[in-house]
């Protein structure tokens, strides 16, 4: 294995670990408008990701920086080519980042709900249009001779697109509505479940119509072969036993396989568009692959033995503070009003 | 419109609002954690509570500056992905380790400190704050050692076209990183240290929680006056430094329109006629710019019009020089707050000079050190336009301009609606923060400092002091 193609696994990494943890970071800042009666009920659903939605949202940061050291033409092509789109997340990044900080911070239910309504948009875009970003990688994107994706932002919203975009939606929402299951007790957390009960369903339906027109409308799932299928398909009964084990009030596993979900369907786009890492829909000589996208191997050689260095500390430090964390939240005696 | 325009635009301000905050989380986290060092040590509650009014102001700034960053990462691709693709190779190295290294740790340990106090051990909760203070130090760290490249590129070759790093102990060890870095951060340790010192002098001066304010006080003047006295080194030093290594953005800093006589005298003021390349009158002190530039009475420094043939000699026809007029004039604001807030962190020691005690006869003082808060703003936001515009028409010293820098699939008009979205919401976020810090000092927030509020939930609604336990 070449250190670009080990760079190629290490951003697929970071892209599963943003997609898995802001993911259901996305989810719960979507419902906690939507299951929270009042005030206190909806500070209880914001606490459940408190005190991780900011290391969450940095493993997208990372990714980014990650392409830039080790895919240069990849992230320019990619960042320069997704323009309007990310605007958008930025922006709504940005109003879900503050609202986190700002809404407590004034006693008024204008206020609050001000800054329940950012938190809500600010959650529901990012999926949407990281759904619409996956659809387009699978489908590729106008990439000419000089690795500059040209046309306009409404190429990107063609039908497949809109079906990821919803899709993805979809799924952090079922995947953040089970996190909710293993931080909250009782009434709260009885409506999560309920709620993903009847959720979870509408997710399957998309996702497998999803996988289905994603075979057919691009080769990401069948460039290695037939039986890559095999994956997203894997990705789709890992969801339905999601629902199997929340309807049985079995929180964590329920959650562990939303995981797995988002796991396999991520790593499977990534999979098949390897080498590529930009499909280019005018040639397939256009398309950036880890071999014409890559920085030098001197470059690669020092980010591979700083983040070999660096990465177990992160990962050990993360799950420290999901372990300091791990108790659930009550909603009378701990939060006090 | 030229797409090049609204993206340099976009850039300067992004960047420049970026850094009203990022100053304040360095100088911030470092106090704080002194603060409650205190705490922990000695076990008075009074350093509890003021490590957590001041946390407050901390975590607004904090979350701020966090979304404002990400931006500043994802524009290089959006606005300038030539560049990219030229220096990615060494550029982006530290952009990815400062992710990996600092933003992982401050915004992990930001969320075990935040909803921590009452979980960990005293002194794993007080090591949390420690570490995101690290974290805001190493990551000033790694964005220098990208900026100082552009600055003064090391450490790489040209090869099929591109900047391809060839030694990444020269990019640890540039010289203009650790000409800059020190400088960076102890403005940054300064700018904290008077923000504290500005509001803690408005609440000594109202009488309100004395005990606290003037602790607080005492505290964040001795930090600010050492690190100001500092950073008159450190900057002479950079300043020294930058004769040998960009003498184009020293000329332009001291309008020397002409190569100086020996000793060198320093400009105090000047009108600037860019057009016809001299000055029409000046004010001038002799042998200082010698002294400044080489430590000694002697030595002449190169002139705006000799460095620009030489430049189109080397690099072949066109204009290489920076805007004369602004970097003359921010370098002397830059200075001249520099120096005041010197003076200022002087006297701020001597009127606390038997502990906190003689605080309060100050009034004068204590009323005119909350106007001071502007002073390292300021400061910073022209040190930044120095450093900046100093480099023009360069991005990437004598490897790339500005102008070949810029995205070529972007549109004008997409361009247009990011710069407005940006700069809209951005103005709207500096509001809020003001709005919110006020609403936090303000006294009727804080009649009843002990009154018990949330141990759990650091975002309740009791106004801001929320995470006094």
């Amino acid at each position: 294995m070449s250190l670009s193609e080990f760079w190629f696994i290490l951003i697929t990494v970071l892209f599963i670990g943003f997609f898995v943890l802001e993911g259901f970071d996305f989810g719960v800042g979507v419902v906690s408008r939507l299951l929270g009666k009042n005030d206190q009920e909806i500070r209880v659903y914001m606490n459940t990701i408190g005190p991780f939605w900011d290391a969450n949202e940095v493993w997208l940061i990372v990714a980014g920086g990650a392409m830039f050291a080790a895919f240069p033409h990849w992230y320019a092509t990619m960042f320069s080519g997704f323009y309007i789109p990310l605007v958008f997340m930025l922006l709504a990044l940005i109003m879900r980042g503050v609202s986190f900080e700002f809404r407590g911070k004034v006693d008024s239910d204008r206020w609050r709900r001000i800054w329940d309504w950012s938190l809500f948009i600010g959650s529901l875009l990012p999926p949407v249009l990281w759904g619409v970003v996956l659809a387009n990688f699978m489908t590729g994107m106008p990439i000419d001779a000089n690795k500059e994706m040209t046309g306009n932002f409404l190429q990107f919203l063609h039908p497949f697109a809109l079906l990821g975009g919803v899709m993805f939606l979809f799924l952090t929402l079922t995947h953040g509505l089970q996190f909710i299951t293993i931080r909250t007790h009782g009434e709260l957390q009885e409506r999560a479940r309920s709620m993903a009960r009847k959720l979870t369903p509408i997710t399957s339906v998309l996702f497998l119509a999803f996988i289905i027109i994603g075979y057919f409308i691009s080769d990401v799932f069948s460039y290695h072969g037939q039986t890559f299928m095999v994956i997203p398909i894997l990705a789709w009964v890992a969801l339905l036993f999601a629902n199997l084990h929340n309807n049985q009030k079995l929180d964590v596993k329920a959650f562990m396989l939303t995981s797995i979900t988002i796991i396999l369907l991520t790593g499977s786009i990534f999979l098949g568009m390897f080498p590529r890492v930009m499909i280019s829909s005018l040639s397939e000589a256009y398309s950036l692959t880890v071999y014409n996208a890559s920085s030098g191997g001197y470059t690669l050689k020092v980010m591979t033995i700083f983040s070999l260095f660096l990465l177990p500390f992160v990962l050990g430090y993360q799950a420290w503070s999901y372990f300091i964390f791990r108790k659930r939240i009550k909603q009378d005696d701990e939060l006090e009003y | 419109m030229d797409p090049l325009i609204i993206a340099r635009l976009q850039f300067a301000s992004t960047t420049i609002f970026h850094y009203f905050f990022v100053p304040v989380s360095i100088g911030l986290a470092f106090v704080i954690a002194i603060m409650q060092t205190l705490y922990v040590f000695k076990g008075q509650e009074i350093y509890k509570r003021m490590t957590k009014f001041w946390a407050v102001l901390f975590l607004i700034n904090f979350a701020v500056g966090i979304v404002t960053g990400i931006f500043q990462e994802f524009q290089f691709g959006m606005n300038w992905s030539a560049y990219s693709r030229f220096v990615g190779d060494v550029f982006g190295p530290s952009l990815a380790i400062e992710g990996l290294l600092a933003f992982f740790m401050e915004s992990t340990f930001i969320g075990i400190w935040v909803f921590g106090w009452n979980r960990l051990p005293k002194k794993i909760h007080l090591a949390s704050i420690w570490l995101v203070s690290l974290g805001t130090i190493f990551s000033a760290f790694w964005i220098l050692s990208a900026n100082s490249f552009m600055q003064n590129p090391v450490g790489y070759e040209i090869a099929d076209g591109r900047a391809q790093m060839n030694n990444f102990l020269a990019i640890l060890t540039n010289p203009h990183l650790w000409a800059q870095f020190p400088h960076v951060l102890l403005t940054s340790l300064t700018t904290g240290a008077f923000l504290i010192a500005g509001i803690s002098a408005w609440k000594i001066a109202r009488k309100h929680d004395l005990e606290m304010f003037k602790k607080s006080f005492r505290i964040s003047i001795v930090v600010g006056f050492l690190t100001a006295f500092a950073v008159l080194f450190t900057g002479h030093w950079q300043a020294q430094h930058l004769v040998q290594e960009q003498p184009m953005k020293m000329a332009a800093a001291e309008a020397l329109w002409e190569t100086s006589g020996d000793p060198a005298p320093f400009t105090v003021f000047a009108k600037i006629n860019e057009k016809a390349k001299e000055n029409d009158f000046e004010i001038q002190i002799p042998y200082l710019l010698s002294f400044l530039s080489y430590n000694q009475f002697n030595g002449s420094l190169e002139g705006i019009n000799q460095l620009q043939d030489q430049y189109e000699a080397k690099y072949g026809p066109g204009n290489y020089i920076p805007p004369v007029k602004t970097l003359f004039w921010v370098f002397r604001i830059m200075t001249g707050a520099g120096g005041v807030m010197l003076l200022l962190g002087l006297y701020g020691m001597y009127a606390s000079r038997k502990n906190t005690v003689t605080l309060e006869k100050h009034h004068k003082f204590m009323k005119l050190m909350p106007f001071a808060i502007a002073l390292p703003f300021i400061a910073n936001t022209a040190g930044w336009l120095l450093t900046e515009l100093g480099r023009q028409p360069w991005v990437v010293f004598g490897l790339m301009k500005t102008e070949d820098a810029v995205s070529p699939s972007v549109s004008a008009s997409e361009m247009l609606f990011s710069l407005i979205s940006f700069t809209t919401i951005y103005a709207i976020l500096g509001a809020l923060t003001i709005y919110l810090f006020v609403r936090h000092i303000k006294p009727e927030q804080r009649k009843d400092p002990e009154s018990p509020v949330s141990e759990e939930d650091p975002f309740n609604n009791k106004g801001g002091a929320e995470i006094v336990s």
